[in-house]
């Protein structure tokens, strides 16, 4: 069994989620759109995120979302289907995508949020379609597995690590 | 939950700081949020309350460099020590690579200490996470305190394993990035037994 929620992005996979969230994008009239695994990592953005610090928002929303689970269980819910926040002149929209990413949806003042929850319950599915197939694909290195996937990451050693934090 | 992302070339791991409250946690982030270059770091978020406890988690973004040609990302958070924030604490190990125990070392502390050790590796199962195999590294806090615990006490009661550790005065920086250089070795290790 390959280790839990562990999550392998090729060019082509980036594709596939990049026109995915470009297009709900475009169809629910939204500022941007963050894809985010539960655990707080970005996986993909469209949009307007150039003036966004989207690591901090990524690593918030799943925060938000994670509580909001809880939350739910605590009052006998089995999940609160999204949460909202409404600013004076921004509003973001996180939803739970099969329960292993987050869809963060930024709203500005040229967006409605009947739109945004129509287009994103269409996207969330074939969003989890993608994601559910990249959770499937066979192990590369194990038999049958695509050799051209084969991840560089066996290469790495304690001297890599130890370069990265320089002499500090 | 390690990502790999091929077509940005980037490897992104999340590693947190568990330990009992008032231990160190936040500390440990803030003397690494001091020390990093301003380039190699984000925003330190903490979400404390007006006491400066730690109310969900702090949040550090570290990006020190690459491995082989791939950005090398560590988040970095640390959870609520205190004993009522025991949900939250559970939410925050969710997809963990890699876990930081920090100690307090005082004699007052073991029970404390024992106790979160415990809590933590139950959490851990809860999120599916086996907490005999997920990289673990010690940290053994406060040893410039005059009322500290001596290491191989703590050893027995902390480290039956016999696992990475490291004593730590966080509030000078002693043995902090030690620790975080130590849990970063030990998640990259497990980065390549996974591929």
């Amino acid at each position: 069994m390959r280790p839990i929620a562990d999550l392998v992005i090729y060019e082509e996979d980036l594709s596939r989620i990049n026109a995915c969230l470009s297009a709900l994008q475009r169809k629910a009239r939204s500022a941007a759109i963050l894809l985010i695994d539960t655990s707080g990592q970005l996986i993909a953005s469209a949009g307007g995120t150039d003036g966004l610090d989207t690591t901090p928002l990524a690593s918030l929303a799943a925060g938000s979302i994670a509580a909001a689970g809880a939350l739910a269980q605590l009052l006998g819910e089995k999940e609160f289907s999204f949460v909202f926040y409404d600013g004076e002149r921004k509003r973001l929209h996180l939803s739970l995508i099969g329960g292993r990413a987050i869809l963060l949806v930024l709203l500005d003042q040229n967006s409605a949020v009947a739109l945004v929850r129509l287009q994103v319950k269409k996207f969330s599915r074939e969003i989890e379609e993608i994601l559910t197939e990249l959770s499937r694909r066979p192990d590369p290195v194990a038999e049958g597995g695509n050799p051209r996937l084969k991840p560089p990451i066996g290469e790495i050693t304690d001297d890599d690590v130890e370069n990265l934090f320089g002499k500090g | 939950m390690s990502f790999i992302n091929y077509a940005a070339r980037e490897i992104n791991c999340k590693l947190v700081y568990y330990g009992p409250g008032l231990c160190g946690k936040t500390t440990n982030l803030q003397h690494i949020y001091k020390r990093v270059d301003p380039g190699a770091k984000g925003k330190l978020i903490s979400l404390a309350t007006e006491t400066e406890r730690t109310l969900f988690f702090d949040f550090l973004p570290l990006e020190l460099g690459t491995i082989r040609g791939f950005k090398t990302r560590f988040h970095l958070y640390t959870v609520p020590g205190q004993i009522f924030y025991e949900a939250s604490r559970k939410l925050i190990l969710k997809g963990a690579d890699g876990v930081v125990f920090v100690a307090d070392s005082q004699i007052e502390r073991v029970e404390a200490n024992i106790q979160s050790l415990a809590d933590m590796r139950q959490h851990l199962a809860d999120q599916g996470i086996d907490p005999d195999k997920i990289p673990l590294v010690l940290q053994y806090n406060k040893r410039d305190l005059p009322n500290v615990i001596p290491i191989d006490e703590l050893q027995k009661a902390l480290n039956p394993r016999n696992l990475p550790w490291f004593e730590a005065v966080a509030p000078q920086g002693i043995g902090v990035f030690e620790t975080l250089k130590a849990v970063a070795k030990v998640v990259m290790q497990e980065l390549q037994k996974k591929t």
